[in-house]
């Protein structure tokens, strides 16, 4: 028997469930050795602003328990840079180039998103109203339902093509943030983004990272983003990409279980660089084990 | 160079002395990828609680004959010191070559107590690629001089080796081995042969590279340093360890580890 991986992100057609997250693949390129990147089912690339950012300042990472925190802060060279540069290169690939996409007010949103539009192979953006490790913008408009609404309102306006709001796990009631954007026009949401948290370093008495706080990755935020797509599958009808410690084919199933319509892969491309070969392989193994035709038949499957 | 992730058998590790060890790796099945001088080598420890990310180790040496690879851990936290540990005939998953190694002259063509030579000055667990660096030197017809430094003479690791490569200078900040004092005080520095001095590499604790660095730039000579901040996937895809600049942050595990000291804001 020969199980179907195709899925789809609303009108948006995936060979396959596995994309890879958001600033933790490069532009792709950097994985070309490893993987083949025309087998993914998506790449959704380094976080993309409309002027060129310079991040916060080393250090930005610290290891934690079966985990990371980093708080690089959006180090980009902007959006003409990647249209004019780095786009040229992807053109070429046989797979969903997805541009993360971020700023700090609703309109540096929507201009970013502007001219991501006119680039014919990316057919779509994840719009990240959730990174914690930048003051101004990023997560200050994800952690409310009007912040949340204004960007995507914006965004929508200009942009287009399938769009994906990326959203923050730092928050009361992810659901109402959810409704929220779906109440906007959003095609999708993905979720987690990164959970706040910081590392202190006891021998110097002073937090590891520069500025404090950072985003917090890795199979220890799994249980939490795993509980948060399952809550937003019950609240909204738009589909659900789910993310946050991916390690494996059954992580990944579980997020489908759970109601995610699509996986990113993060934290684990930095252990394994074939990871995402390995959870497509591992996907597949799995329906065929099991006798499901269609990958599709399992999303959500666990609410009964 | 391609990249590769190899399951490599360890033959054995070496204690160099308390807290270092020296592991020896090789490839069962195929010849050891083309790798250069001051390249480094993510391996993978076992992705458990505390050791989730792999550690970035710079190539000591690559033995092309026996098929080996050699890599030199400091045992600095629970995952080095979990690499040491390791019993011969582990699996070590690495991923490898990373990074841009050291610039290497053209040939040599003079010969003589007048060649051009390269001074290649380490501290610490910092003189591990100047072994392989050295080697490639030698390789091309140059003379490797090594200027090693530590704190005591029992810091100095793998001395016959470099010697067996070109003449080695020592400090020790006790006066225990070589002059005493730091590296960048030894009377090399003020010798009339340094103006046949072609070229300076560095690597070791950033305060000794700063200071090499500086007098490089007093004495009119380029000079390479090998950076290590602390990385997460050493592939430039999550910008974690970056280094500031004259082009702004860059990445240590792409761009680097090794610079041009001319491009670093070490000032």
């Amino acid at each position: 028997m020969n199980s179907e991986l195709t899925t789809a992100i609303a009108s948006l057609q995936l060979q396959n469930p596995v994309m890879t997250a958001s600033g933790t693949f490069g532009y792709g390129l950097e994985f070309a050795d490893f993987v083949d990147l025309n087998s993914l089912g998506g790449i959704i690339v380094k976080g993309t602003t409309l002027e060129a950012r310079e991040g916060n300042p080393y250090p930005r990472m610290a290891e934690t328990a079966q985990g990371m925190l980093n708080c690089v802060g959006l180090q980009n060279r902007g959006v003409d840079y990647f249209c004019r540069e780095i786009y040229p290169k992807l053109q070429g690939l046989q797979t969903n180039v997805i541009v993360n996409v971020s700023g700090n007010s609703p309109e540096t949103y929507a201009e970013c998103a502007r001219r991501i539009a006119q680039l014919e192979r990316i057919p779509a953006i994840e719009l990240n109203i959730s990174c914690p490790n930048v003051r101004q913008g990023g997560m200050a408009f994800g952690v409310s339902a009007d912040g949340a609404a204004s960007v995507v309102r914006a965004v929508r306006a200009a942009y287009p093509k399938t769009l994906i709001v990326k959203l923050s796990p730092n928050v009361t009631s992810i659901a109402d943030i959810a409704r929220a954007v779906e109440a906007e026009g959003a095609d999708a949401v993905s979720l987690i983004n990164t959970l706040m948290g910081m590392a202190i370093d006891a021998e110097r008495r002073r937090p590891v990272l520069s500025i404090g706080t950072g985003g917090l990755s890795g199979p220890a935020v799994k249980p939490v983003a795993l509980r948060m797509v399952w809550q937003v599958y019950e609240a909204v009808k738009i589909p659900i990409v789910g993310l946050g410690g991916i390690m494996n084919a059954t992580d990944a199933i579980e997020f489908i279980l759970a109601g995610a319509a699509a996986v990113e892969i993060g934290t684990a491309n930095f252990i394994d660089p074939q990871v995402t070969a390995k959870v497509i392989d591992g996907i597949r193994d799995y329906l065929q084990r099991h006798g499901i035709g269609s990958v599709r038949e399992l999303i959500g499957a666990a609410h009964g | 160079m391609k990249k590769y992730v190899l399951d490599l058998k360890l033959l054995g590790v070496e204690q160099l002395r308390e807290g270092y060890g020296l592991l020896r790796l090789t490839d069962a099945k195929a010849p050891l990828p083309e790798m250069s001088a001051g390249q480094f080598v993510e391996v993978r420890v076992d992705a458990s609680a505390q050791t989730f990310l792999r550690r970035p180790i710079s190539i000591n040496r690559v033995d092309r004959e026996h098929n080996e690879l050699w890599l030199l851990v400091h045992a600095v936290g629970p995952g080095t010191r979990r690499l040491c540990e390791l019993a011969p005939g582990s699996v070590v998953n690495v991923v490898l070559p990373l990074g841009q190694g050291f610039t290497l002259p053209k040939a040599a063509e003079a010969r003589g107590a007048d060649a051009p030579f390269s001074l290649l000055v380490g501290g610490g667990v910092g003189t591990a690629p100047l072994l392989c660096l050295g080697e490639e030197l030698v390789a091309l017809g140059h003379k490797p001089l090594f200027l090693l430094g530590g704190r005591s003479s029992s810091d100095l690791m793998q001395l016959d080796l470099f010697r067996e490569l070109g003449e080695v200078l020592l400090t020790t900040e006790d006066g225990t081995a070589g002059e005493r004092g730091f590296v960048t005080q030894h009377s090399v520095w003020a010798s009339p042969s340094m103006r046949n001095c072609r070229f300076v590499y560095t690597c070791g604790p950033k305060p000794m590279m700063m200071a090499v660095a500086r007098l490089c730039r007093e004495q009119g000579m380029e000079c390479e340093a090998s950076l290590e901040n602390m990385m997460a996937c050493g592939l430039g895809a999550c910008l974690c360890c970056v280094e500031d600049t004259v082009d702004g942050h860059v990445c240590v595990c792409k761009e680097g580890p090794v610079f041009d000291t001319r491009r670093l804001k070490w000032n």
